[in-house]
């Protein structure tokens, strides 16, 4: 558990952190989002103490992060950036291992972390290992940074705009992966971005700050129905935000009994999903599926009163 | 090619064809010949590459045939040596070269077999003593022993002096690449030690050093005198201070700002990213400085000479005296082959210290 405690930091008079306080849960993804300069990067480089707060305090299971040499205590946390960071000097297997190298693991070990971790982000270690960065793609940079922040098995992941120099496609797919890698890893991530999609999309709680301020911290579902004010009703978009609900809630939740025509969609899609292919194929109803089997449907209809409960 | 009567007077020409019996010149003729006319097409570096080495090989030919040729009966006193056409071809021959190896970018490796190649014909050549008529080696013949001490004190003046300024450069450079401040007072520093005239440099460091070496008990007595060796010593240690501390500045500074950021937040100490990360990537061009001061200090420490320094610089100062070119050659020649060598070892150096990141750049 992270506990953030009224944690300020100003530079002169600006208030680039304002009394920030928020709780973050073990094994759950939050995600700061906010306009640009409004104190995204401060906060999350007061964590590792990258930056030292004016005042406030961190605490990590506990333990104030004041109580460890600030050098020991970024070993223990997971750092990844925009641009990736990547040492040009190094091989991919070097600098995944940097962190464990400086932690003094074994040589065989950091060895198969390193295999391992390639794996895990589907990069064939023996034809990876040996690049360098420059010798790698944009999306496999990333990868690479991401996982070089995670090769120690930090409790802890700050991830500071990771997605932001990539494509639209490659963007999606890192997010994919790192949701995927999330589940499978069970750490505790923070992670700053300006996009709200982005942040709808990865967050188990989202909080939205502004001018320095911390201005709501809840899960994606509350920040769309219920915007604290004027400022994140916008940064969720007002056209969007029905869809936006939608694409939260799973088929599962909706399925009635009864048939319907044309493809299935499986449980686990949105109903956003399933909206836009009533949409495309100009059906009523479209069949739901689970384990290979039709399950039962979800209607045009009832997908409509759902986005309509929230005004 | 000349030939003189004795070392001072000036000679006259004799022309390539008139040196020795037409069987004996014209293999060399020939041969300079076709390595021009060979090295002439621009599209085949390899082409140009063996046509140069052959109009070098075809000097060679002549120099060895016609030096003996024209002594032959010319008294004892007298003194053959290549006269302008020679020094011409030279020069053409060795551009070409130099071209055409630029063409062909051979690797760090290829380069270094390469000059020790050439170094080991050179030696070979002089060794062999088929080259032991012509002037400048005659001087050398009478003065080996000077020689070979100036050549220690040239090395010991250039290598020693880069080794100091490497050893203050380095912490300073270090220093000013941390502090904005520091830097802001000592580059502009430097580069006023630097814009004093070599000359006038030489000419301070005698009534300072003779100072020191008057009022202070014992400094006599380690060699510091106002002139010698260690005014010569000090004042190349100074001019080679800028290069190396805004080398080593530069170099550090070309780290990239993310890379840097991601090893501060993955926790190294600020030691460990100097050693890791800020090293390495600024070496090409903190080896780059010490290139720089290397051949900046073996053609300086030529006017060390004039100050009792010693080195080569002894046989230039001499032989200008003395209006005796040869003796100025014995001097030149080495300074000159000492620096391109020492140029050509860096550069494979600096080729070699960053590989990685060029590979695909
Ligand atoms: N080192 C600094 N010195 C002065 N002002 C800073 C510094 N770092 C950030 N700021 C200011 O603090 C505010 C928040 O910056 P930042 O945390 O980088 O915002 P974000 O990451 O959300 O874009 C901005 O107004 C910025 O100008
Ligand atoms: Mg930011």
């Amino acid at each position: 558990m992270i506990e953030i405690e009224r944690i300020t930091k100003t530079y002169g008079d600006v208030h680039a952190v304002d009394a920030v306080t928020m709780t973050a849960q073990t094994g759950t993804i939050t995600v700061i989002v906010g306009t640009s300069g409004s104190g995204k990067t401060t906060l999350l480089r007061m964590i590792n103490r990258l930056e030292e707060p004016t005042s406030g305090e961190v605490r990590i299971k506990g333990q104030s992060t004041l109580a460890t040499e600030p050098h020991l205590l970024r070993r223990r946390i997971g750092y990844a950036i925009q641009g990736h960071g990547l040492f040009p000097h190094y091989t991919v297997a070097r600098n995944i291992g940097a962190v464990p190298e400086l932690l003094n693991w074994p040589k065989a070990k950091i060895r198969a972390r390193v295999d391992e971790l390639l794996n895990l982000f589907s990069m064939d270690p023996a034809e990876f290992r040996h690049r360098y960065p420059a010798e790698l793609s944009g999306g496999q940079q990333q990868r690479v940074g991401v996982a070089r922040a995670l090769a120690s098995r930090p409790d802890l992941m700050l991830m500071d705009e990771p997605f932001g120099a990539l494509d639209p496609i490659i963007r999606a797919r890192a997010q994919d992966d790192l949701r995927r890698i999330h589940k499978a890893l069970g750490s505790t991530i923070m992670l700053v971005t300006h996009d709200m999609e982005e942040a709808i999309r990865l967050g188990d709680r989202v909080a939205v700050m502004d001018e320095g301020k911390l201005i709501q911290h809840g899960t994606p579902a509350e920040i769309i129905a219920q915007p604290a004010n004027g400022f994140v009703a916008d940064m969720v978009g007002d056209v969007e935000r029905p869809l936006r609900l939608l694409s939260l809630i799973p088929l599962s939740d909706l399925v009635e009994d009864g048939a319907a025509p044309g493809d299935a969609l499986p449980a686990e899609a949105s109903l956003r999903d399933a909206l836009a292919a009533c949409l495309w194929t100009g059906r009523n109803a479209v069949p739901v599926e689970h384990d290979g089997a039709v399950v039962g449907r979800v209607t045009f209809d009832a997908i409509r009163a759902r986005a309509q409960i929230h005004p | 090619m000349s030939i003189a009567a004795n070392r001072i007077v000036a000679g006259e020409g004799v022309m390539a064809w008139h040196l020795a019996a037409p069987s004996a010149v014209l293999p060399g003729i020939a041969a300079v010949v076709a390595g021009l006319l060979l090295g002439l097409p621009r599209a085949w570096p390899r082409l140009r590459f063996a046509g140069s080495a052959l109009g070098l090989g075809g000097l060679l030919w002549l120099l060895m045939r016609g030096a003996p040729a024209l002594l032959d009966g010319a008294g004892d006193y007298a003194r053959v040596s290549p006269a302008i056409g020679f020094w011409c071809l030279l020069l053409v021959l060795m551009l070409l070269m130099a071209d055409a190896l630029v063409q062909m970018t051979p690797g760090p490796l290829a380069r270094g077999a390469l000059l020790a190649a050439v170094l080991g014909a050179l030696a070979l050549i002089l060794g062999s003593g088929a080259l032991s008529q012509l002037s400048v080696l005659q001087e050398f013949a009478s003065r080996k022993a000077a020689f070979a001490d100036a050549t220690l004190r040239h090395l010991g003046l250039a290598f020693g002096s880069l080794a100091v300024a490497a050893a203050f450069g380095f912490p300073l450079g270090i220093a000013c690449h941390r502090r904005a401040r520091l830097r802001g007072a000592t580059l502009p520093a430097l580069s006023l030690l630097q814009t004093i005239p070599s000359l006038a440099m030489f000419g301070l460091m005698i009534p300072l050093l003779g100072w020191v070496g008057d009022s202070v008990p014992g400094a006599q007595a380690i060699g510091i005198a106002g002139i010698g060796f260690a005014p010569a010593f000090l004042a190349l240690v100074l001019y080679s201070l800028l290069p190396v501390v805004s080398n080593t500045v530069a170099g550090l500074a070309a780290a990239p700002p993310e890379a840097l950021e991601a090893a501060r937040g993955m926790g190294m100490t600020p030691r460990q990213r100097l050693i890791r990360v800020e090293f390495p990537l600024g070496l090409p061009v903190i080896l780059t400085g010490l290139r720089i001061v290397l051949v900046q200090n073996i053609g300086l420490a030529v006017i060390a000479g004039l100050i009792g320094g010693g080195g080569y610089g002894t046989f230039v100062f001499q032989g200008l005296n003395q209006t005796a070119t040869d003796l100025i050659l014995l001097g030149a020649l080495p300074t000159v082959a000492l620096a391109l060598a020492s140029a050509i070892v860096m550069d494979i150096l600096v080729d070699l210290a960053g590989p990685a990141q060029r590979k695909s750049a």
